[in-house]
């Protein structure tokens, strides 16, 4: 491919290979090049845009190749036009594909430490690739925890997988929701009360955090009571995006483009901004 | 078989306690044990026991009329259930379901808010204690408040 | 540097003709609506002979003046990038078969511009929005075409007007790089010629093409004093010491608010800057449902729009929008792409319907007599304190 004649703005078509259901308003889909070239490579944390014909595009984390899947899977929540235009594909289906975009988690850094991974709603779909890497060669690291919260049990995803995390490699996996009622046996509560619940040393950990924004900010403000050092937690950014290649100016947050210096970001390097009203 | 004293010494709630009140708290603990959906209390009851969960889960649950019940909180290992048995006017405020088999040390709660009146010093450590407790709950139930999960309307 | 030429009036519309048998599309400064815009021309008939722009916070007036000067203005509503980064732009097509569908990449455009009258402010400009779409890890085609293909006359500045500020944006009057010819419109006693410098090859190409005489000593003086003359006229002033970290020290000062209790949101200001370079996308479809269009179209930074994230948007206050464009312009821009976003020319002053004025906020907000310096300290570790 010729990057200068080939414009960073049109997709390549793709074929969903398989759709997941994940939960009531969540669905996985399975992607893979129609002219069946070889799948893009791409590091845990990066997106892609997906165009649905006529409606548009969105900016959608990769989730995976996952057991029984075969292409990149993209875990998306139905919350708008385009999403819902996704939703309505079905297997076999085309769709435009852009990307990967973005920056990553910091694997290689946290190798020979402790692996903290907080995640709320959907935002379990993006540190999925992360976890199948540190499984991929678990000796490498030390205690992982997964603590992951949504708003009711409905909302989970994933569920099938928390066992085998849990029972096969030994990660403490602390699944919390926020309201539940009597038949829920699991925890009820935030994720950040989970913080408490797992073990690791603060002094050699590696947090890496993904939720909506305000939950971010207070599983941040409890790795850190913990004594996690602020260039030791990661986390990522959302803002409305429509290029992903730095051109569209949309996604900027202070001097970042959520696009291409994030999403992932390392929260020393943002926090001058994190947290200031409308920025 | 651990005695209750050194669980209870070694617990972070304890912590550096004086001895001659830690003396005193195992004199009035016992173990205890609730089956899977068990009350250990409900909402509205005289607050008389103060439960450290030593191993499951319990559930605070509301009950709206015509509803299933809600579950607002769990606690589980290592944490206490409550501190209503401390203050006035010493009724419980939701009822707490065993969701699983929950071991706990229980202390007399009425003895030891008597304990406290008589005393201040440890009045004033027990109350320094759940102080944060009290605080991180509240912290975390603004939290839940703000529905984070929900797509902002 | 080669030595510098002179042509006259009529040299300067033998320079239009050749550009436009070369197969360039002539674009300069013409009249239209009462300003002075650029738009494709023929001849310098097209050029605004003998008039000029008057220009304040909010104020743009042309007026006559009393030569036949034809550059004789300072800077209007338009900027070239308008035909570098235009407004509106396909980009690309597609179309649906049964299921399936298919993408028509757009067509490289195959026009050629000659930008005549552009001004240093405006070079600058260009090269930093090359920044933006040249310089990353993706390069936009389209635009890098346009850009490769574009052919610059620069007109040195001879006036400056109310609202300019390049000399304290180091980015003017005189052009000091990035163009393939540079004139100085000269008009003196009863003589009317530009002093011609060449900045290319191609430049060079050109000039041989037309009639042209070695600039005498005496010329070249009138020419560089009616430059400095423009550098003494700057109607604005800008203080840009620090002002990344002032300003990022001071995204909660109350100036903020006092600016927002003016400011209409009307993006007036993001339209004709220069530099600023956001765009959307849309998606259209025609009646049938079969075929498919995606659009990138100039956007704001202060329409509420701009910043929608599923269900709400960030940005929801004026305040915000404002301190967004500005932080950026100024401040973050550094970070992002090396340089300031602001080159000094002043459009965001006089298109301002409530002449909100760039040069008198910025002191206001860095200021250190206003500067809120307990906000300060809660912004750099915003969640110590709740």
């Amino acid at each position: 491919m010729n990057p200068i004649s080939t414009s960073p703005m049109t997709p390549s078509l793709y074929t969903v290979k398989k759709k997941i259901a994940e939960s009531h308003d969540t669905f996985s889909l399975d992607l893979a090049p129609r002219d069946g070239s070889p799948l893009i490579t791409f590091q845990p944390g990066q997106f892609n845009m997906l165009y649905a014909f006529g409606v548009g595009e969105v900016p959608i984390s990769i989730s995976g190749p996952a057991p029984g899947t075969s292409g990149l899977i993209h875990t998306i929540r139905e919350v708008g036009n385009v999403t819902r235009a996704l939703h309505q594909l079905k297997k076999g289906a085309t769709l435009g594909l852009r990307g990967p975009f973005g920056s990553s988690w910091p694997i290689e850094e946290a190798r020979g430490k402790d692996v903290v991974i907080i995640a709320g709603g959907i935002g379990l779909a993006p540190l999925r690739p992360v976890i199948y890497k540190l499984l991929e060669q678990r000796n490498q690291f030390g205690n992982i925890a997964l603590l992951y919260g949504t708003r009711e049990p409905n909302d989970l995803l994933f569920t099938k997988e928390f066992e085998i995390w849990r029972g096969k490699y030994g990660i403490q996996v602390k699944i919390t929701v926020d309201t539940a009622d009597s038949n829920w046996r699991g925890n009820v509560g935030v994720v950040t009360t989970s913080i408490a619940r797992v073990s690791f040393e603060p002094a050699h950990t590696i947090a890496m955090i993904c939720g909506p924004e305000i939950m971010m900010r207070y599983a941040v403000l409890e790795m850190k009571r913990r004594g996690v050092s602020e260039d030791h937690i990661y986390m990522t950014m959302e803002r409305n995006m429509k290029c992903a290649i730095g051109f569209c100016g949309h996604c900027q947050f202070g001097p970042a483009f959520i696009c291409k210096d994030g999403p992932v970001f390392r929260y020393d390097k943002v926090k001058h901004f994190f947290g200031i009203r409308e920025i | 078989m651990k005695t209750l004293e050194s669980i209870l010494s070694v617990h972070p709630f304890f912590v550096n306690l004086e001895s001659k009140y830690m003396a005193l708290i195992t004199g009035c603990a016992s173990n205890v044990r609730f089956e899977a959906g068990e009350f250990i209390h409900r909402q509205g009851e005289e607050a008389n026991s103060f439960c450290i969960i030593r191993q499951g889960k319990v559930a605070l649950q509301v009950c709206p009329p015509h509803k299933n019940p809600v579950t607002v909180q769990t606690v589980s290992d290592g944490e206490i259930l409550g501190w209503a048995w401390l203050v006035p006017p010493y009724h419980w405020q939701f009822d707490a379901q065993a969701v699983e088999l929950t071991r706990a040390i229980v202390l007399d709660g009425k003895c030891l808010r008597n304990k406290c009146n008589e005393d201040h010093t440890l009045g004033y450590e027990l109350l320094s204690r759940l102080l944060p407790i009290v605080g991180q709950t509240m912290e975390a139930t603004r939290i839940q408040l703000l529905d984070l999960y929900g797509a902002r309307s | 540097m080669t030595e510098k030429k002179i042509i006259d009036r009529e040299g300067l519309n033998q320079l239009i003709k050749v550009l436009l048998d070369m197969g360039f599309q002539v674009a300069g400064p013409t009249l239209r609506d009462e300003a002075i815009v650029y738009e494709n021309i023929q001849s310098i008939k097209d050029l605004p002979e003998g008039w000029t722009d008057e220009q304040d916070g909010g104020i743009y007036r042309l007026k006559k003046r009393s030569d036949k000067a034809l550059f004789g203005y300072v800077v209007g509503p338009h900027s070239w990038k308008k035909f570098l980064h235009p407004p509106e732009r396909r980009l690309w097509k597609a179309t649906l078969n049964e299921s399936d569908f298919e993408i028509i990449p757009e067509e490289s455009d195959p026009r050629k511009f000659a930008f005549l009258g552009v001004r240093s402010c405006e070079l600058h400009a260009i090269a930093i929005q090359d920044k933006v779409f040249l310089e990353g890890n993706h390069k936009d085609p389209s635009y890098q075409l346009r850009r490769e293909n574009a052919f610059f006359i620069a007109v040195h500045c001879g006036q400056a007007g109310g609202t300019c500020f390049c000399v304290s944006m180091n980015t003017g009057p005189r052009a000091e790089s990035g163009f393939d010819l540079a004139l100085t419109e000269v008009i003196h006693d009863n003589d009317h010629y530009f002093v011609v410098e060449t900045g290319s090859d191609r430049g060079m190409d050109v000039i041989k093409k037309i009639p042209n005489r070695k600039a005498e000593a005496r010329e070249v003086e009138h020419a560089d004093s009616k430059i400095a003359e423009a550098t003494a006229q700057m109607g604005r002033v800008l203080d840009t010491t620090n002002i990344k970290e002032l300003l990022y020290q001071n995204l909660e000062h109350p100036q903020w608010d006092d600016i927002a209790n003016r400011c209409l949101s009307c993006a007036n200001c993001t339209m004709v800057c220069p530099t600023c370079f956001c765009s959307t996308v849309e998606d259209v479809t025609d009646i049938t449902g079969d075929h498919a269009e995606r659009w990138q179209k100039w956007d704001s930074c202060f329409t509420m729009d701009f910043s929608h994230l599923h269900g709400g948007e960030v940005r929801t206050s004026t305040k915000s929008r404002y301190r967004q464009w500005m932080t950026h312009k100024l401040a973050s821009w550094q970070d992002q792409f090396g340089s300031s976003g602001c080159v000094g020319c002043g459009r965001c002053i006089t298109w301002c319907p409530v002449a909100i004025d760039f040069t008198e906020e910025v002191p206001k907000i860095c200021g250190s007599e206003n500067s809120n310096t307990a906000v300060t300290k809660e912004n750099e570790a915003p969640h110590e304190n709740s």
